[in-house]
């Protein structure tokens, strides 16, 4: 991306798509303006997980508004993969709430899965599958009725641009199109809240704004709130109205990137207030989640070529 | 670039929370809905390539060919009723040929989860036992079109197989049920071991004594009794015994054998239903 870090929504997507004003200053926890009043999509309280006696999420608290991009930021090993891991239902957490829509996740697990979709780390599209049979899977497993399964999955697909690989074999698609089409998978629900996890690590500066540019597109057709992690402060400045800076397992601070460069005065970026509040080291952490995380990151990187 | 929508939200976003929890009529449809969708998705690879199942048909091939040419003409292993070795063997080679797809799905199901493919499918309406569930009977899909080939493989060689179509789908159900077992076995293993490594190491100690203890090779009256008692307790031997009566029809005990491997099946669905979140951490 080359858009400067200070111009909020750079391609004017979010803003456009969201259908509201630019996000406001927003301290962390309140109501957003942003969405107009309608309610949190995600509401966690005192989040906590452990691995063994390593504390990965340590009391989170986040709230997190209908209809806004949310981007949840942190070195590796800062809890941020851990955090959305919970919001899946992936993993059950050993303190805390976790409320999505209105429901709890460790209540109706099932109900929250029907509401989200989700794009993990790595690439996840079956390469053995074609394009279309692997958003048809999903169609499949959502329960889509068989009567409306072909139009969604064509739709989605043409969402994406994938209209015309559809028919082909995964294992010939560019990486930036598996991407594109674990999109394609996940919005064949029409989920109301897409979770991205780090969607753009590995893909070469063309691909990730292309990447960017179809979940924009898409936002302007779904109402849909969108969490998403990344390591790329420009798609964390460009894309999200707010952000949430994450460091040994807890939030350090919650903002609009406007309001938080803001806090360290004229001309800082986003990057400076991420060194400001995870410890000016991007590699200071020595739990097992780091680890994890580049191993993780890397084998995204090889699929990717 | 084209932006259609993939179509609206569902209505019952509304009101979510409101919502009742699930009936066990929905629950049943659901895991049949998604059994149908595995197995669906495992034809569709199959479709794709083919390879696998002739490179797979290689092994069977060379156990009929040459250990049951060889047996069937030193008459070494005595069979019910005097039929030719190579009939008694050819239900056993079957079975081995799915027990060895089976094995692999936890190999499979590791692979997916570093894949990140098995991380999505979980987040999916889909619990975690019709997930396991579906991928046994995606397994006993593979077995089946595998066992095709070995039947083939068997009817060329001059084993005088049933003809009847009855009991050639049972055959198949019972070559589906005991893989489904098996993957689920499989699936447990790689649920504790939660590495490919670790796991290919136990896959391999354990798959040739499953096939060893079992009848597949020899009848349980000419073993040891100590391998007599483990050749009970393995379902091997029962799925064995199920083919033989179905397909040479030589005395089994249908029933029994049926109803190990159902609640074996049910067994193996639950323990690795029950490990599968740990693949997940």
């Amino acid at each position: 991306m080359t858009e400067p870090p200070d111009t909020d929504f750079g391609l004017g997507t979010a803003t456009a798509t969201s259908g509201a004003a630019p996000a406001p200053d927003i301290p962390a926890g309140t109501g957003s303006a942003t969405t107009g009043g309608r309610g949190s999509a995600v509401l966690c309280s005192g989040l906590t997980y452990r691995f063994g006696t390593y504390t990965a999420v340590d009391h989170v608290d986040v709230r997190i508004e209908r209809g806004e991009t949310f981007g949840l930021l942190g070195p590796n090993g800062a809890g941020k993969t851990t955090t959305i891991r919970m919001l899946t239902t992936l993993l059950r957490p050993m303190a805390g709430t976790i409320s999505v829509l209105g429901v709890s996740a460790a209540e109706r697990p099932m109900l929250v899965r029907r509401m989200i979709g989700y794009v993990p780390q790595l690439l996840s599209a079956d390469a053995t599958l074609t394009g279309r049979e692997n958003v048809e899977l999903f169609a499949r497993l959502f329960d889509v009725p068989r009567s409306q399964r072909r139009e969604r999955v064509e739709a989605s697909l043409a969402a994406m641009g994938l209209t015309e690989p559809a028919g082909r074999l995964v294992k010939t698609y560019s990486g930036g199109m598996i991407r594109r089409l674990e999109l394609a998978q996940a919005l064949v629900n029409a989920p109301s809240l897409l979770v991205l996890d780090e969607p753009t690590v590995g893909l070469d500066p063309i691909a990730r704004t292309d990447v960017w540019e179809y979940i924009a597109a898409l936002r302007a057709q779904i109402d849909m709130t969108v969490l998403m992690t990344t390591h790329y402060m420009d798609e964390a400045d460009t894309y999200c109205d707010r952000i949430a800076l994450m460091h040994r397992g807890s939030i350090r601070a919650t903002g609009s990137p406007g309001t938080l460069k803001a806090t360290l005065g004229a001309g800082a970026t986003l990057d400076d207030v991420f060194r400001h509040y995870t410890g000016g080291t991007l590699d200071d952490n020595t739990g097992s989640g780091g680890i994890r995380d580049v191993r993780r990151a890397r084998r995204t990187a090889r699929r990717l070529g | 670039m084209t932006s259609a929508a993939p179509g609206a939200p569902p209505a019952v976003l509304a009101d979510t929370a409101a919502l009742p929890a699930d009936s066990p009529a929905t629950i049943v449809r659901r895991l049949a809905s998604r059994i149908v969708t595995l197995c669906w998705v495992e034809l569709r690879k199959i479709r794709h390539d083919r390879t696998e199942l002739y490179t797979r048909a290689i092994q069977p091939a060379l156990w009929l060919l040459i250990y049951g040419e060889v047996f069937t003409k030193i008459h070494a292993i005595p069979t019910p009723g005097g039929i030719p070795y190579l009939a008694y063997l050819a239900p056993g080679i079957l079975a081995q040929s799915a027990l060895f797809i089976a094995i692999f799905y936890g190999i499979q199901i590791i692979w997916e989860r570093d894949a990140g493919v098995l991380t999505k499918l979980m987040v999916t309406p889909t619990p975690r036992a019709a997930l396991i569930t579906g991928k046994a009977f995606a397994a006993g899909v593979r077995s089946v079109v595998q066992a095709t080939v070995v039947v083939i493989l068997s009817a060329i060689l001059g084993v005088a197989l049933t003809g009847n179509p009855v009991k050639l789908v049972g055959a198949a159900c019972v070559v589906a049920l005991g893989s489904a077992f098996f993957s689920c076995l499989s699936m447990t293993i790689a649920g504790l071991a939660l590495s490919r490594d670790r796991l290919m190491g136990i896959g391999q100690a354990i798959t040739m004594p499953l096939f060893f203890s079992s009848s597949a090779l020899y009848p349980e009256k000419i073993m040891p009794g100590w391998l007599q008692a483990i050749s009970r307790c393995n379902p091997l031997s029962y799925q064995v015994d199920a083919l033989r009566g179905l397909l040479i029809g030589t005395p089994a005990h249908l029933g029994l054998d049926l109803i190990v491997l159902a609640i074996a099946t049910v067994a193996g669905v639950t323990a690795s239903a029950a490990l599968l979140p740990r693949l997940a951490r």
